[in-house]
């Protein structure tokens, strides 16, 4: 018996800007939910409300650009459906976001340097060819800015603060460095985008990104980690392969969704 | 068969000025920048265009449902609501009316949006807040994130009171 001969269904071309819009929402949603987990929980009551605040930012600026994912990718999912339906290997973000808080030290450093990455990013996004991402990136921007502020004026007093806060925050820079160099590696999306004027070019992005890392990393009195913790580095969120910390964060984030599909308030 | 009377684009917007924000209700959203357009069709379908505040500001769907809501008690039977993100809402937008009202309600108003510099500025220097009690410029920033958004948490040295300031942005 010969068995029927099975024509495999015509690959569809990945929609290269759906894919880039996931990449950039994606990773303001998960680092959104990562931080709110600090609501309650902050060292003292003026930096539970400011995590709280850039977490509500970050939320808001994944809402509007994965609404524009589903816009363009068409199929009728918006942005909830995106959040909440979509399986771990289907996100986008890089790793450095979904890492689990920390203490406060780490939760400071990552978010400093993600922080760094949105304002070069949206500064350059707000020039994009895309009038839509263009516009989303220019509002994005003016938040980013107060962002980095807040994480970056902690990055100045706890590395020279205390012995104890500035091993903490040493310690903690040297632990993410390897989850930095994803930010800036581009791949054929990004090639794609880059072509069509739609973004920027990463490596230019990424040294413009160092450039002012190191600046608040010196007057911080803290010390730039060794680059050969960048090398090779951890790769593959933007493709779907994530940490083991994804998973559960996603379980938490998407189970009321999930339990009450099509609920509404 | 109903006719309605058609409204004047006038009409629509007295009817927006009396849409408060939830958030800091003696402000109307026309006051705080955020009714972009209002378009009336031949046919009486009104548009209202809107920008957010901020992207996560949880008072977005409420402000669009009372302005639905003020619209349709009004009489007017179409309404439809677009939300626009460019330009990017500012703070500038807010008339000195606007101002002073917020200063009555005890939030010191914004200053002018900071626009230029650098992407990381730390340690920036900053217009001092005006308290809205005692009118003290003897005032510190405490942080820059306080009960909403919008606003930013100072401390008067002069009454010794904290108060909120309305960011610029």
């Amino acid at each position: 018996m010969t068995s029927p001969s099975v024509v495999p269904a015509p690959r569809e071309a990945p929609n290269a800007l759906f894919e880039y819009l996931l990449r950039l929402g994606d990773d303001r949603l998960v680092l959104g939910q990562r931080l709110s987990e600090w609501c309650g929980h902050g060292p003292i009551l003026e930096e539970d409300i400011a995590i709280s605040n850039v977490a509500l930012d970050l939320l808001g600026q994944a809402t509007m650009l994965l609404r524009l994912a589903g816009q363009v990718e068409g199929k009728g999912r918006d942005e909830d459906a995106l959040a909440y339906f979509r399986e771990v290997v289907d996100f986008r973000n890089c790793q450095l976001v979904e890492l689990p808080k920390g203490d406060f030290a780490f939760t400071i450093v990552r978010q400093f340097l993600f922080d760094v990455h949105a304002v070069v990013m949206l500064d350059a996004l707000s020039r994009s060819t895309n009038a839509d991402l263009a516009a989303i990136a220019a509002k994005s921007l003016k938040e980013a800015k107060y962002h980095v502020r807040h994480s970056g004026e902690w990055m100045l007093k706890l590395g020279d603060g205390t012995d104890e806060s500035h091993r903490r925050v040493q310690k903690a820079l040297d632990d993410v460095w390897r989850f930095t160099p994803e930010l800036f590696a581009a791949d054929d999306i990004d090639r794609v985008m880059l072509e069509q004027g739609i973004a920027p070019d990463l490596a230019a992005l990424g040294a413009q990104w160092l450039g002012l890392v190191r600046d608040v990393i010196d007057r911080a009195t803290l010390t730039v980690p060794n680059d050969v913790l960048r090398s090779p580095g951890a790769r593959g969120g933007r493709s779907g392969a994530h940490t083991e910390f994804l998973g559960h964060m996603l379980a938490e984030m998407q189970i009321v969704a999930r339990s009450h599909p099509g609920a509404t308030w | 068969m109903v006719t309605r009377a058609i409204p004047t684009r006038d009409a629509v917007l007295a009817i927006l000025d009396g849409v408060m924000d939830p958030e800091v209700p003696v402000l109307s959203v026309r006051e705080l920048g955020i009714i972009r357009d209002v378009s009336v069709s031949p046919d009486g379908a009104v548009v209202v265009t809107v920008t957010p505040t901020y992207s996560g500001c949880p008072a977005i769907a409420v402000i669009e449902s009372d302005i639905r809501s003020a619209l349709v008690g009004a009489g007017v039977a179409d309404v439809s609501i677009v939300t626009t993100y460019a330009p990017a809402w500012t703070t500038d937008w807010m008339s000195t009316d606007a101002k002073a009202k917020l200063k009555s309600y005890g939030i010191a108003p914004p200053g002018r949006a900071d626009t230029g510099g650098g992407l990381v500025q730390l340690m920036r220097a900053r217009a001092v807040a005006q308290c809205p009690y005692c009118d003290s410029c003897e005032t510190e920033l405490r942080s820059e994130f306080g009960s909403t958004a919008c606003k930013s948490v100072c401390w008067c040295r002069a009454c010794r009171q904290p108060f909120e300031e309305f960011k610029a942005i």
